[in-house]
């Protein structure tokens, strides 16, 4: 480095806590070194967020929040903006992308107890940020006003009417008018442009200065500081997150591009999934589809809404399916507290837990698979008992990783 | 062990295979290839003079016809068929309330009908339509039961009857069968079909083509980043045990 060079970076050192914050995050910050393929997804949600928001701001230039001009003004942009429809593409596949990869990485905390003390708020914090996810998905869905935007919001709104005594009142505030409508596109056209990205923003931020504080798992869910070295105070197992981590983020997001700009380039609509051939139909308001089915992501959920058919306890069956669907995604917040195992990672984990994952991964995909099925007596029945393993999964993990027998942690991080 | 895994995997395949047997209406595969201009071209100037009458394709501009070959002079010689320009977007003589009023629906805007209804599906529709006394327009089609269009191609394909035929069990087969030919034979027709298809699903996503091209060199470039981004990796992390 030039002298003059360094003369600016202590111009700005001395006005703002430049090297100190560099050091602390990147080049003195110690990420333990036997980080797997599950370790990628954290940065590439960063990299799919950093998408979302600049194909974001470009779409937003074009497209027109207006109940009569929405769907023709996604077709100006696939048309006649320049470079538009890859701009649209990307944006469009950025979403599906996004829980695909923020899925495998609540996963990856899943197998390696990443979420065990002492980051029960790092993973709550996480949380909360699929939460924010999940609502950024639902009202950017809506802005094409296709068939498919129009009745899934339905579906959706119609659940907070399902809340008892409050339920219409909280609806006709979610929707600014008695039906979906105009009004309705223009405030979840505000939710999704400014109120949801600033929070996504912030917890984004918030989740990377907890993780920092606390230090990385790793796949041997064994704490890289409790073994320092006594000469350089840094952990034996631990290397600096820059440039070993950077350089290997770098080849784990070029593979990532690879999938991404294929599905961009020869498969935008995923064969249906990513883009639903529906919602090329623009919005009828007198026509409701045979089969409304929500886009990939939210369909394990979807499934057990639909899963409760009969009343009990004086409920409506339908607000039994609004309360499990949302317990369904809240339940994942007491993961700390409901993993009573002496282990954290699923490396030294016993059979009993393998087992329970494997069922729960497999009822996800199943309750997801059911989702894009019109409902059949059989299906329902299917949907029910998955949706019972899926709770199962959560309910008895206190009893099953308690009497679960675990294999000894090593002391070094092993390969 | 192992039989727990077998048991796990049966599990998640279980309801693939619940799934066989659902009863779907078989479409014909539409014979196109969206490379072929000059089939997209054929099909475009079908469809100006036969759909754009009663439907829109009012996302599409005349002038983006220029991608695939036509010149301004060509699309305000056999293209445009009113007074519109080239820059204008391709809306439909009929006025909404108007359409009601004949056909009871207006009908839908095709600009997109690619993507939400299929090639196959179009292919097989525009070649469905048989004789049917007791509905409105006369006609009825095979795969979209009592559609309020009429068979706007009778001239060219001819007239087709129902056959129904009952296999027991309540089930029946239902083919279509040509008792007064057009003037054209049927080979022809469903290449003139084929264009016209063609040209829809081009009209459905124009960008397409450019979009695979595109795609192809990005993929190039990405692989060779993979390769370098690989050694650059493998270089940084050579002192790593």
């Amino acid at each position: 480095m030039s002298k003059q060079q360094n003369s600016v970076i202590q111009w700005f050192d001395d006005r703002f806590p430049l090297l100190s914050t560099w050091r602390a995050h990147l080049s003195e910050y110690y990420a333990p070194k036997n980080f797997n393929f599950w370790y990628y997804f954290g940065s590439l949600a960063v990299l799919v967020l950093v998408n979302q928001l600049i194909t974001g701001i470009f779409l937003t230039m074009s497209y027109k929040p207006d109940a009569s001009m929405a769907f023709a003004s996604v077709e100006y942009i696939m048309r006649d903006v320049d470079y538009g429809w890859l701009i649209r593409y990307m944006h469009s596949t950025g979403a599906s992308m996004f829980f695909v990869v923020v899925y495998l990485h609540m996963f990856r905390g899943m197998m390696y107890g990443s979420y065990r003390k002492p980051r029960e708020l790092l993973w709550l914090i996480g949380m909360f940020i699929f939460f924010i996810l999940m609502s950024l998905a639902f009202t950017g869905y809506i802005l094409p006003w296709g068939q498919m935007s129009y009745w899934g919001a339905q579906v959706i709104v119609s659940m907070f009417g399902a809340i008892p005594y409050i339920g219409d009142t909280l609806s006709q505030m979610i929707l600014g008018d008695f039906t979906l409508s105009d009004a309705a596109l223009n405030r979840f056209f505000a939710y999704h442009v400014v109120t949801l990205p600033l929070l996504l923003l912030v917890l984004v931020f918030v989740h990377i200065v907890a993780l920092h504080e606390v230090g990385s798992n790793n796949p041997d869910g064994i704490e890289i500081k409790s073994n320092i070295d006594p000469k350089t105070g840094n952990p034996v197992d631990g290397i600096p997150f820059h440039p070993y981590y950077s350089v290997k983020d770098i080849f784990g997001v070029v593979a990532f591009l690879i999938v991404f700009c294929g599905i961009i380039f020869f498969a935008p609509e995923f064969g249906g999934y990513f883009l639903e051939y529906n919602n090329f139909i623009p919005a009828n308001t007198l026509q409701t589809p045979d089969h409304i089915a929500p886009v990939w992501y939210f369909t394990p959920y979807y499934s057990m809404l639909r899963a409760v058919t009969v009343n009990f306890l004086g409920v409506d069956a339908k607000l039994w399916g609004v309360i499990l669907m949302a317990m369904a995604v809240v339940i994942f917040c007491f993961l700390p507290w409901l993993d009573r195992s002496p282990v954290k990672s699923i490396r030294y984990k016993g059979p009993y837990f393998k087992f329970a994952l494997t069922l729960f991964v497999i009822s996800f995909f199943v309750l997801g698979w059911l989702g894009t099925k019109a409902p059949t007596p059989l299906y329902t029945l299917l949907a029910q008992i998955f949706t019972v393993i899926y709770f199962a999964f959560f309910l008895l993990m206190p009893w099953y990783s308690k009497i679960d027998k675990t294999k000894p942690e090593p002391k070094r991080v092993t390969k | 062990m192992t039989l727990i895994r077998s048991f796990l995997i049966i599990l998640l395949f279980l309801p693939i295979g619940i799934n066989a047997g659902g009863v779907e209406v078989q479409l014909d595969k539409a014979p196109i290839d969206t490379r072929d201009n000059d089939s997209i071209k054929r099909g475009a100037e079908s469809f100006v003079h036969y759909c754009l009458t009663c439907h829109g394709a009012s996302f599409m501009r005349y002038n983006r016809h220029q991608d695939i070959g036509f010149s301004s002079q060509e699309l305000l010689d056999n293209i445009i068929q009113t007074d519109q320009k080239v820059g204008d977007l391709m809306v439909s003589a009929m006025k909404k309330n108007e359409a009601e009023g004949w056909f009871g629906v207006a009908p839908p805007d095709l600009s997109v009908i690619a993507r939400s209804r299929g090639a196959d599906w179009l292919y097989t529709y525009l070649r469905s339509f048989y004789r049917d006394e007791t509905t409105a327009t006369g006609w009825n089609n095979l795969i979209f039961d009592k559609v309020a269009m009429p068979h706007v191609f009778y001239e060219l394909q001819g007239q087709q009857m129902l056959k129904v035929k009952s296999l027991g069990d309540g089930k029946e087969s239902k083919t279509l069968e040509l008792v007064i030919p057009g003037s054209i034979p049927k080979a022809e027709y469903d290449k003139f079909v084929a264009d016209l298809v063609n040209y829809m699903v081009y009209l459905g996503e124009p960008h397409a083509a450019h979009r695979i091209d595109l795609g192809i060199k990005v993929m190039l470039f990405l692989f060779a980043m993979l390769g370098l981004t690989y050694l650059l990796y493998k270089e940084y992390w050579r002192d790593i045990h």
